[in-house]
């Protein structure tokens, strides 16, 4: 039929079909007349007329009637093919899950807004600059005083909101025995009324509960807390708890959605800003900023906001000036980046915390990676549903030729799609709801057990639906358009060229390998990555060891932690046991700048840890020469260094017997002697190259020579067993019964402390790994499909070829041939698509080139054994093909 | 029972010829008339004639026109066109060449 009649039936379709009913009514009538049978005379004419005839007056219901007509047909279509039915479903459903689900933690993480009052107009400060390494950083950490001279300096066009980095605290309700931990969270007073939460009981902080450091000891719980932990009980309002050496007095709980601004991190306690203890430092950065314009004049106006930002900066930057003229020891370039820093005003509608800002990367590739897996099941789909459309192309003809509009053809195909995509939603939606916080908890630390809330609201729902439609339209709207526009003529002599249907599947299959293989490409520099990563060497033996925080009520002389030390000692099952300031790459960092014979530092930072006689032996880290600590060594006196160290300012020579300078605040240099020399250790992070590392005695003096009491240490517990954590208990008590004043505040394993630095990198290979074998299960699926269908097509073909005596070979190489120059094509394009992306996620990869032949080649060889594999029974089902029976039955 | 269409091109070869005629039938007059006039050997069905006819009206053979009948109802009638009458010459003398050839071969087979 012409292009320009086909496309004046479309318009005029409505007449058209108006006309073609009252002719065949004209007939039937004419047929009864005509002594026919009326119900037979009808029947001639299909169903479809029938419907329409029924109820050709009323439109809207007789559109109704064949939606619902179709929909009937399109689930028998789906009933009737039940087995790739079933697999287009599923695959489809992982995919549609494995989407939302994704979209469900990118949401909640970081696309969600704050429940607060104009979430909108929120900010958060920030500083960005060149940092110690030469290399740009922005950080958000703030000093209070800092603080309080920018909010002075903008009162009247902004408010600014202090609030803490959230962290886990030890408090108890009772004794000291029973200790609990909570998330706690200092917030400025005025936080409340600005971001407009009301408390749901009680009172919350204003103003006035900011006003001296440490002067308001008043706690606001969250919502949250305040049901699991109080069952929601109303008595809470006026009962302490202990935190450290404060007794705090529980006013009022905040509104049920506010749980503090850090998305990831459940916040359970909320006190005043003022009670933190680095209130009055000028030297700790230890709070966010938050940056709200007052309502009115500033909405919205860039030059307004610009210019709050220039005085913002100009009044941190005189803050810091007048702090940098006590920087000795610092060279003058450092300095100078130090202080030029830019302030930057970041949107923080959605909150922040360092949850978001370190897995937004990730997320964002494995959103990608799920778009990707979804597409290959699209494709799938698409492929089989052509397939099926290949065997209706006859019935399609009929339709068109007794009248059926094009529109009510394409009705017809899309609500079969309808019906997949509906029941692989509804499954995905099941598979996504139980994904979601499985993922969550992969993300998390195992000791640091972040919440995040994962509602499935309207906007769940509603990216669901989005997404069920838009599958819909993807995969179904082709094969819609194709099959009505079915010729009739040749669609009822034997159906149109076989080879154009062919040629579109096998596009698609070109199509999913490449996806496949760019998703197992990715997977596979994951999987390397965290492989890499956490066999990376630390330096020192983390096999059952264990860290023990311990705090005292008061600070305490060396000889009580040397007691306590020594009491642990005694313990069935304890090996050795040494203190420490702190544990390694437990996240806390202790730097300075050395100095060599008076000469002036040259910028390279050391990382220092204070240490006990014994650390050494406990942590395995080798002596290579001179000696450990001597209960007699101090602080400051002697100083252990690292061979890194030795390289750094000493040329690679032996360090020991020599001297360094350290320069702390006020102008105090001290200078060390060098007893021992030592093994590098991963002391922050696994990936930052090592830097030069110094231990001083655990031991400190003051300058006058006395010891240096000490509320806070780690003990460092090397046990005997292989699963040290069942010593937990024993551990604990045997600290408090050894000095009544000590506390062990938390228990970790060293595994556990390590293991934490690769999260990120385990996310990613997990969650990569479990897509590519979906994706590699689905694209499997699509070609065994294809491949059927293409055998069930030249079933005559190959029949005769069998007759004439073509060996199995033969036939199976002409069966899989085209798809199998398919595959290849495919994966050269993956490798191309694969070499183009990789650009983008470089950074998240650690000792992994992307061009390295093995990274190429594993994904290359599994598509490929994963495609022999899904070939094998189209290939057996051909040349198994009985010529006999084959020919007999056309 | 031969299928209506399995010699390529009889169906409208038949309806040509019905419709040189007799001027202005309906569908089942047409069907009707092919049905009485071979004998009842050869039956169309509803689902080729009018497919058959549509194409004819879409090449030009044949044109239709919707008359008010006497119930009030109204019907489709067919009539040949110039081009029709020169097209059922083209088939019916294709029409007996192919015909005189198979019988050409079923005699001296």
């Amino acid at each position: 039929m012409p292009l320009w009649s086909r496309l004046a039936n479309f318009l005029r379709g409505d007449r058209l079909n108006r006309e073609i009913d009252e002719e065949f009514q004209s007939h039937i009538e004419e047929a009864i007349e005509h002594g026919r049978d009326p119900a037979e005379a009808r029947k001639a004419f299909g169903s479809a007329l029938r419907h329409r005839e029924e109820s050709r007056d009323i439109r809207l219901v007789a559109w109704l009637e064949s939606l619902r007509a179709d929909a009937v047909f399109g689930w028998r279509q789906l009933n009737k093919t039940r087995v790739t039915s079933l697999a287009a479903i599923l695959s489809l459903a992982l995919a549609i899950g494995a989407c939302t689900s994704a979209f469900r933690l990118i949401d909640a993480l970081l696309l969600r807004p704050l429940p607060v009052a104009n979430a909108e107009r929120l900010y958060d400060l920030s500083r960005q600059g060149i940092g110690p390494d030469n290399k740009p950083q922005t950080f958000d950490g703030w000093a209070y005083p800092d603080f309080q001279l920018m909010r002075a300096a903008v009162a009247n066009q902004a408010e600014l909101i202090a609030v803490s980095y959230a962290e886990p605290i030890d408090l108890t309700y009772k004794s000291d025995e029973e200790t609990e931990s909570a998330y706690l969270q200092c917030v400025s007073g005025w936080m409340f009324p600005t971001l407009g939460i009301r408390p749901a009981l009680g009172r919350v902080f204003t103003e006035n509960d900011d006003l001296m450091p440490g002067g308001h000891p008043y706690a606001v719980l969250s919502h949250d807390y305040w049901t699991h932990r109080f069952g929601q009980d109303p008595g809470v309002i006026g009962r302490t708890f202990r935190l450290g050496n404060t007794i705090y007095e529980i006013t009022g709980v905040a509104e049920a959605p506010f749980t503090g601004t850090e998305p990831g991190t459940i916040v359970d306690i909320f006190v005043p800003i003022m009670m933190h203890p680095g209130v009055t430092r000028k030297d700790w950065t230890w709070h966010r900023t938050l940056f709200m314009p007052k309502p009115g004049a500033l909405e919205n106006d860039r030059a307004a906001l610009e210019s709050i930002r220039q005085k913002l900066q100009a009044t941190s930057r005189a803050f810091e000036e007048e702090r940098a003229k006590g920087f000795l020891g610092m060279r003058k370039e450092d300095i100078d980046h130090f202080l030029n820093q830019t302030l930057l005003l970041l949107p923080a509608a959605t909150g922040v915390s360092s949850l978001q800002s370190e897995t937004r990367r990730p997320l964002e590739i494995l959103g990608v990676l799920v778009a990707l897996v979804l597409l290959i099941a699209c494709a799938n789909v698409a492929n089989l549903m052509t397939a099926q459309a290949s065997a209706r192309a006859r019935e399609m003809a009929v339709r068109v030729s007794i009248g059926g509009g094009r529109w009510r053809l394409v009705q017809l195909v899309l609500l079969q799609s309808a019906w997949l995509a509906l029941l692989a939603a509804v499954l995905g939606g099941l598979f996504a709801w139980w994904s979601g916080p499985f993922v969550v908890s992969m993300i998390n630390p195992p000791d640091n057990p972040a919440r995040l809330l994962l509602p499935a609201d309207w906007r769940v729902l509603s990216f669901g639906l989005a997404l069920a439609l838009g599958v819909t339209l993807l995969f179904g709207l082709a094969p819609a358009l194709r099959a009505s526009s079915v010729n009739p003529v040749s669609g009822l002599k034997g159906g149109e060229d076989p080879h154009s249907r062919r040629r579109l599947m096998h596009a698609l299959i070109a199509v999913q390998v490449a996806f496949c293989f760019l998703v197992l490409f990715v997977a596979g520099l994951f999987v390397t990555t965290f492989k890499r990563l956490s066999n990376q060497p630390t330096g020192f033996s983390a096999d059952r060891l264990l860290v023990l925080d311990t705090v005292a009520k008061q600070p305490q002389s060396l000889e009580f932690w040397e007691q306590v030390a020594e009491r642990l000692q005694s313990v069935q099952g304890v090996e050795k046991v040494a203190l420490a300031d702190e544990p390694l790459l437990g996240g806390g960092s202790w730097n300075n700048f050395i100095s060599v014979n008076g000469a002036p530092p040259n910028g390279i930072l050391s990382y220092m840890r204070a240490v006990s006689p014994g650390w050494l032996e406990t942590m395995k880290v080798p002596l290579i020469d001179g000696r450990d600590f001597l209960p007699s060594d101090a602080h400051p006196g002697a100083a252990l260094v690292n061979e890194t160290f030795a390289k750094v300012y000493f040329d690679g020579l032996d360090p020991v017997g020599k001297t360094f300078d350290l320069s702390f605040d006020e102008g105090v240099r001290l200078r060390y002697q060098i007893v021992g020399l030592v093994g590098d250790v991963r002391y922050k992070s696994l990936r930052e190259p090592i830097l030069p590392q110094l231990y001083v005695p655990f031991h400190s003096v003051d300058a006058t020579g006395a010891t240096v009491k000490k509320t806070n240490g780690t003990l460092l517990v090397r046990t005997s067993l292989s699963s040290p954590l069942v010593l937990a208990s024993t551990l604990r008590q045997e600290v408090s019964q050894a000095r009544s004043e000590f506390r062990v505040s938390r228990i970790r394993r060293q595994l556990e402390i390590n293991e934490s630095h690769t999260v990120r990198e385990r996310l990613l290979a997990t969650l990569a790994l479990f897509f590519a074998i979906v994706a590699l299960l689905i694209a499997g699926v699509g070609l065994y499909g294809v491949l059927h269908y293409s055998v069930l097509q030249r079933r005559r073909e190959i029949g005769i070829r069998i007759a004439v005596g073509a060996q199995a070979g033969g036939i199976a190489r002409l069966v899989t041939m085209d798809v199998f120059s398919m595959v290849l094509f495919g994966a050269a394009a993956g490798v191309g698509l694969g070499m183009v992306s990789i650009r983008f996620i470089e950074s998240l990869f650690y000792q992994v080139k992307a061009t390295d032949l093995q990274m190429l080649a594993l994904p290359a060889l599994t598509i490929l054994g994963g495609a022999l594999l899904a070939a094998l029974p189209a290939v057996i089902r051909a040349v198994r093909i009985d010529p006999v029976t084959m020919l007999r039955a056309e | 029972m031969p299928k209506s269409d399995s010699l390529q091109g009889s169906l409208d070869l038949l309806v040509l010829k019905i419709l040189s005629r007799r001027a202005r039938l309906h569908g089942y007059a047409i069907m009707s008339a092919i049905q009485n006039m071979s004998g009842e050997v050869l039956r169309v069905e509803e689902g080729s004639l009018y497919p058959a006819l549509h194409r004819m009206e879409e090449a030009g053979w044949i044109r239709a026109e919707w008359i008010t009948k006497d119930s009030g109802k109204r019907a489709r009638m067919y009539e040949l066109t110039a081009a029709g009458r020169k097209q059922l010459g083209t088939e019916e003398s294709r029409w007996q060449a192919v015909t005189s050839a198979i019988n050409r071969v079923l005699r001296e087979a």
